[in-house]
């Protein structure tokens, strides 16, 4: 059992917020693996999941590399993963909701993909080089997953009467957690710096765009939810937490 | 009068019952998407190749599912895509009069030809 939630460094705090994003994202895709409503689109959403959850390795071997740097502890991308409980998982609400439906799941995964590819091209520029390293890496990955999920808000929010209620169903469901992507931590703010304006304004702009063209409706403002930026998570994420980490907790140090 | 010559389309080997030609008429293909051959230049300067195919709403689709399920593992740098319905082939039943007659007329191949030593790649 580790935990990282009384660490202070900015920096690492917004490291691992990376890290949890992409891998409780990463982790809830993967449940599709299998369950696809065809092949070819299970595949597709498997290949985003392990996209995700690579993302997440290059995260967390930073964090751990940035934890031991400062107060010496001995940490891996794997620990980071499976040795910590929720209150240590930074990542948005969003992420850890369960899949629901098609609609449900690509609304989700538009939504997270038009946030990380804008955060990802502003952190290409970031001074840490690190950061920048890993960003740039994972651009060409974010492209393709904000081009197939938009692609489907369009062809289910402009398909069949059933595929819009779908999509309207999901917005419904789905929209008081998007907010939570560009209402940002202090640790977030100090690491983006003035970036985070255009974060925001492009994430927005982007999400108009293809709902637009969709056509369907941003909802009118209202009550957002919050908190899992901070380790404060709904009831979720220690479900996804006791699958993902079962392994390593009955089996410490377990090896393929 | 009785019709001899039936249009052949990719898919069509198998039971006659369940044939591509006559799929469009089917309750089933309402439901699922199209076919689409995928084929895969693995480098630049090669052909591309068949290397299978998919299901596919679309082309942007099928280019989408192409890159997926066939490109995962760096096997191409492009892509080429045609529905299988447009694929016109020859009829199994035809292969005799069709490929037989070659394979007695080994002078059209050119081997008998005295190559210089210098040649390497014929």
């Amino acid at each position: 059992m580790i935990t990282t939630k009384d660490i202070d460094n900015p920096l690492i705090k917004f490291v691992l917020h990376l890290g949890d994003n992409a891998l409780i994202m990463g982790h809830r895709n993967s449940e599709w693996c299998g369950h696809g409503p065809i092949l070819e689109q299970d595949i597709a959403l498997t290949n985003i999941a392990l996209d995700q959850v690579g993302q997440a390795r290059n995260f967390y071997q930073y964090a751990a590399e940035l934890i031991s740097e400062t107060n010496g502890e001995q940490l891996t991308e794997d620990s980071l993963a499976y040795l910590r409980d929720s209150w240590d998982f930074k990542n948005c609400l969003l992420a850890e909701l369960p899949n629901g439906d098609w609609a449900q799941t690509i609304l989700k995964q538009f939504i997270v993909s038009a946030y990380q590819y804008h955060l990802y091209q502003a952190l290409a520029n970031n001074q840490n080089e690190q950061l920048a390293a890993i960003a740039s890496k994972s651009l060409k990955e974010l492209n393709y997953h904000l081009r197939w999920s938009s692609d489907w808000v369009l062809r289910l929010g402009d398909g069949t009467t059933e595929s819009k209620k779908r999509m309207e169903d999901a917005i419904a469901i789905l929209w008081s957690y998007t907010n939570e992507w560009i209402d940002f931590a202090d640790y977030e703010m100090i690491i983006l710096g003035d970036s985070h304006h255009s974060i925001q304004q492009d994430w927005k702009a982007k999400i108009k765009s293809v709902f637009d063209e969709a056509g369907l409706m941003i909802p009118v403002d209202g009550w957002m939810q919050k908190g899992g930026k901070v380790g404060n998570h709904t009831e979720h994420l220690g479900y996804i937490l006791t699958d993902m980490q079962f392994l390593q907790r009955a089996y410490p140090n377990a090896e393929w | 009068m009785k019709t001899f010559i039936r249009k052949m389309f990719y898919g069509d080997y198998g039971e006659e019952k369940n044939n591509a030609a006559e799929s469009n008429s089917t309750n089933a293909s309402k439901n699922e998407w199209p076919l689409w051959e995928v084929f895969i230049r693995s480098k630049q300067g090669l052909d591309h190749k068949h290397v299978g195919s998919l299901h596919a709403a679309d082309a942007v689709m099928a280019l989408e599912n192409a890159r997926d399920v066939y490109t995962r593992r760096g096997e191409g740098v492009s892509i080429w895509l045609v529905e299988s319905k447009n694929i016109h082939a020859s009829n199994p039943d035809d292969s005799a009069a069709l490929f037989e007659p070659a394979n007695d007329k080994i002078y059209r191949h050119p081997s008998f030809y005295e190559l210089p030593d210098e040649l390497k790649h014929m």
